[in-house]
């Protein structure tokens, strides 16, 4: 009963983030503000974990890889593949979940517990439009960041193959190249757009409706982490089986 | 005015408020007591629009706050100045930029517009070289003036402070509820202050309502609250042994 309660609230609090917007000239500065704080902060540790684990991915392949009639350049084939449609927009966004759903939950739970939200509402400000909104059109750059991954996962697992001598570069280039499928990037950044609004919604609303003290601001935080995981994992099976099934 | 009828408030199957009737005037500083669970925080937030209560009408100069549509409500709310006990300032913008935010959202101020009107109110509390330090930089006393500051920069017609004095000492707390009184008198608006602090009844107490158990116990001023014979009243205000000698002297004076 909880659950569904909490989704009712869930679908209230989207309603009610567009309503009364803030003024514009507010409204801008906060976006801007967002975009700096949960895109482009989380560049460097997009851009680390894709190459490395872009990297792991070809090393893997590489080394399943034993028939000698299957040919080398299906390492670069499989790391291209798993890279864009599930690694780069999937594993990346869980693992945003923890690095930006946790900084959201944190922040906005904090504000709650010091009343600084009751005192927007108070001034006659929608609160939710002046928190949670800024942050859902700020994550609509989050797929920029996913396409540097992509580009640094392919990058990371090619520098694996050449270094590590997998393959040769021109095997590796042949099998990126190799029946490209333009749809699949537009899923891929059809389901991050999703997961861009998730990433910002559900943290924001485990740290609006948290009550509590200090305490119960880190138990909203691992609560959303967990409730954005499993969210992402069960739309991002949702759409896969919608537009590639 | 700020005029309260037969408010009620419960959550769940606990009543809170039963039934509250109650006037604040205007350049009047107006104190609700009671002790701790006596309803006070839950009237003052139902007063504020941020509890929907059961049953009853608060009106705000006749305008009755439940027959209001969002939008008047929105507007009615930039009318209302309100102190957090917590100070509730923002703790990612600077002393003055949590001045001029109220400014911000609701006036078509200009920046330096807002940057002297925030340094005018930031001047009457007493705060002339805090302006570029962040909340966390600054004492209790200091957040509270800063609060203050908050909460009057848009010319408010009504004030409400939750508890203006906790955390702060003595010295401190007189220092903050004079300035509420003189900010009062000064603007003319309607105050109204939750408290449970007996220096603040002496104090500004020109007007104090008694809550417990959620009914309206007594109403009085600081002047007659010496005198009343309520026993629910004079075993919350003369708890102490301090008070019990304050009031004696009171009274033998006064004779």
């Amino acid at each position: 009963m909880t659950y569904l309660n909490n989704i009712g609230l869930y679908f209230l609090m989207i309603k009610e983030m567009f309503r009364k917007p803030t003024k514009w000239s507010v409204m801008k500065g906060l976006i801007l503000k967002d975009i700096d704080d949960l895109v482009i902060g989380s560049l460097g540790i997009v851009a680390f974990i894709s190459f490395f684990v872009g990297g792991v991915i070809t090393i893997q392949t590489a080394l399943n890889i034993t028939n000698p009639l299957i040919p080398k350049y299906l390492v670069g084939f499989a790391t291209r593949q798993s890279v864009i449609l599930e690694f780069a927009p999937t594993f990346t966004s869980i693992i945003m979940a923890g690095k930006v759903g946790s900084f959201i939950t944190s922040s906005i739970g904090t504000m709650r517990v010091t009343e600084q939200i009751d005192a927007l509402e108070v001034m006659g400000i929608n609160s939710l439009n002046y928190l949670v909104f800024p942050k859902a059109v700020a994550m609509m750059l989050y797929p920029f960041a996913i396409a540097i991954g992509m580009f640094l996962g392919i990058l990371g697992g090619m520098a694996a193959c050449v270094y590590g001598g997998y393959t040769t570069l021109e095997d590796y280039i042949t099998g990126i190249q190799m029946d490209f499928d333009g749809f699949h990037m537009t899923y891929s950044f059809l389901k991050t757009f999703v997961f861009a609004f998730i990433l910002a919604t559900i943290p924001s609303f485990h740290g609006y409706y948290m009550k509590g003290g200090a305490l119960e601001v880190g138990k909203a935080s691992t609560t959303s982490f967990v409730w954005t995981s499993v969210v992402i994992i069960l739309i991002n099976y949702i759409l896969t089986d919608m537009l590639l099934g | 005015m700020i005029e309260v009828k037969g408010l009620h408030k419960s959550f769940g199957d606990a009543h809170i408020l039963k039934g509250i009737d109650a006037y604040f005037e205007k350049g009047e500083t107006s104190l609700v007591i009671g002790q701790s669970g006596s309803g006070k925080t839950v009237f003052i937030k139902c007063l504020l629009g941020l509890f929907p209560y059961d049953k009853g009408t608060i009106s705000y100069d006749g305008k009755i706050y439940s027959e209001l549509s969002e939008d008047q409500k929105r507007n009615l709310r930039a009318e209302i100045g309100m102190v957090f006990q917590g100070s509730a300032l923002f703790d990612s913008m600077t002393i003055q930029e949590n001045v001029m935010f109220p400014l911000r959202m609701f006036t078509k101020m200009s920046k330096s517009e807002m940057e002297d009107r925030a340094d005018v109110v930031l001047k009457r509390v007493n705060l002339d070289d805090a302006h570029n330090k962040m909340p966390s930089e600054a004492s209790g006393g200091m957040q509270k003036r800063v609060a203050i500051a908050r909460a009057i920069v848009n010319n408010p017609k009504y004030l409400f402070c939750d508890e203006p004095n906790s955390g702060l000492d003595p010295k401190t707390a007189i220092v903050i509820d004079n300035l509420i009184q003189e900010i009062t008198d000064e603007y003319q608006i309607v105050t109204v202050i939750n408290s449970h602090d007996m220096n603040s009844v002496m104090e500004i107490g020109e007007k104090i309502v008694f809550l417990q158990h959620g009914y309206k116990e007594w109403e009085g001023s600081k002047d007659t609250i010496f005198k009343t014979d309520n026993k629910a009243v004079t075993d919350f205000v003369y708890s102490s042994e301090l008070f019990k000698k304050v009031r004696q002297m009171y009274i033998e004076e006064k004779q």
